[in-house]
């Protein structure tokens, strides 16, 4: 197998893990921000703090908690074993949980920014204007608050596509099953192959570069396709 | 037209503690609550609107209770069937002017189209000018444009009242009386009650068929 061909399995099975991580941080990101923006309960900081935890603990840490949660001996993972047959380690299954933890700070944060950025008249308007709770959400609030919730899901699946250390320790380095991208190019290290890491390395620096740049822009208001026609 | 209410609300921030407690009836056609910047107006007609809760009291519309504490009645403003032109508009700013005035008429989850159009948009658009600037966006117009169509989306549904929170202070001294004209003008014409909240005695002069004096959260005469 030359550079290149090693190369392209990691990368397709990190496109997936990420793609998958990132669809499972909209709808957690989206929903949480949504509660850490509007609503008032006690301990919403300490909520928001503990879900902000993934950006700044070391992702072994993480890992461990992982396995703790959804090893096979692990709280979660052995109900999982037993009633279903599910098992999460070793797997790309598990992959994808480590990394949409690891990435879901970045969209809670840029979703309950933008929630707290729509100003409360507009919803106002749309409710005396006849519209449910649920219509005033997805006309008023998200049309409103999408830039800066699409501009966050772009940043987590670039980190989704780089997680490393919780990946590792999840769901381990089984060429072609899980061995991701940033997995690959530890291995290929050290196993002296500086072709496929060169490689490797090339293509994940241009992948998150693309993604960067889309995410900046989303952020500084400019649209995607060049200007709007007037 | 008549408005029973009687409610208390005490609203709460780290910078200060207000109390409101009004208790009036409307029955003018035309009902101007007047009082300096936090009296409260803005929290009376948000609660007439449905879009304050108070923390006890009622409020009744031609006979039918709207807001009763002691009853656990609560009309959601969605169903109150008022028009409400905010201070300062809040027009939605990513839909143009036409999908502005269609949004009370379009139901479930997606908004109006571009070119959203029927019988009803199409009459405001003409009757308050707004047809040559359809498909601006709002930071496109000028206040007087930005006013008309807020009034156009107010209005479009038929409501059975229109609630006016400080109508003409987001424009410029020299158009306000102008503006007052084709207001007093339009509405004449509909023939729609309405209650507006201002601290400017101009447009107590032009609309108070009846003046409640609101200062410090009550109601005087």
């Amino acid at each position: 197998m030359n550079a290149a061909e090693s190369a392209w399995i990691p990368l397709a099975l990190s496109l997936k893990v990420a793609g998958w991580a990132t669809l499972i941080d909209l709808v957690l990101g989206v929903g949480l921000g949504l509660l850490l923006a509007r609503g008032r309960f006690p301990g919403r900081e300490l909520l928001d703090a503990i879900l902000t935890l993934p950006m700044v603990l070391p992702p072994t840490v993480l890992g461990y908690y992982l396995l703790v949660l959804i090893g096979k001996r692990g709280w979660l993972g052995a109900w999982l074993y037993e009633h279903l047959g599910i098992q999460l380690i070793f797997t790309w299954q598990g992959a994808v949980i480590a990394a949409s933890v690891v990435a879901l700070p970045l969209v809670l944060k840029a979703a309950r920014a933008a929630f707290e950025g729509v100003e409360p008249q507009l919803e106002n308007a749309g409710r005396v204007l006849g519209l449910s709770e649920a219509a005033v959400f997805f006309r008023v609030t998200l049309p409103l608050a999408w830039r800066g919730i699409l501009a966050g899901l772009l940043l987590s699946f670039a980190r989704s596509l780089g997680e490393f250390g919780a990946t590792l320790m999840v769901a381990g380095s089984i060429p072609g099953r899980t061995q991701t991208l940033s997995v690959a190019v530890y291995e290929a290290v050290q196993a002296g192959q500086d072709g496929v890491a060169n490689v490797l390395v090339l293509i994940t620096s241009l992948t998150c570069i693309v993604v960067l740049l889309l995410a900046g822009r989303l952020l500084s208001g400019q649209p995607l396709r060049g200007r709007a026609a007037r | 037209m008549s408005f029973e209410v009687d409610i208390r609300k005490t609203v709460e921030s780290p910078q200060r503690r207000f109390e409101l407690q009004v208790r009036f009836t409307a029955q003018a056609r035309r009902t101007v609550i007047y009082g300096p910047s936090g009296a409260g107006k803005t929290l009376t007609l948000q609660a007439l609107a449905g879009l304050l809760r108070p923390d006890a009291g009622r409020i009744a519309f031609n006979g039918e209770t709207l807001f009763d504490s002691g009853a656990c009645v609560v009309v959601p403003a969605r169903r109150r069937r008022f028009g409400y032109l905010f201070q300062d508009y809040a027009l939605f700013p990513q839909l143009n002017v036409r999908q502005n005035v269609a949004f009370g008429l379009q139901r479930g989850w997606l908004n109006p189209r571009h070119d959203a159009g029927g019988e009803a948009v199409e009459r405001w658009l003409a009757a308050l000018e707004l047809g040559p600037v359809a498909s601006q966006l709002p930071h496109q117009l000028s206040g007087g444009q930005r006013q008309r169509t807020a009034l156009a989306r107010a209005l479009v549904a038929a409501p059975r009242a229109l609630l006016l929170d400080e109508p003409f202070s987001a424009l410029d001294p020299g158009l306000r009386e102008r503006t007052r004209d084709e207001l007093d003008r339009l509405l004449a014409q509909i023939d729609i009650p309405l209650v507006m909240i201002t601290h400017d005695p101009d447009d107590l002069r032009r609309f108070g068929e009846q003046v409640l004096h609101l200062r410090d959260g009550v109601v005087g005469d």
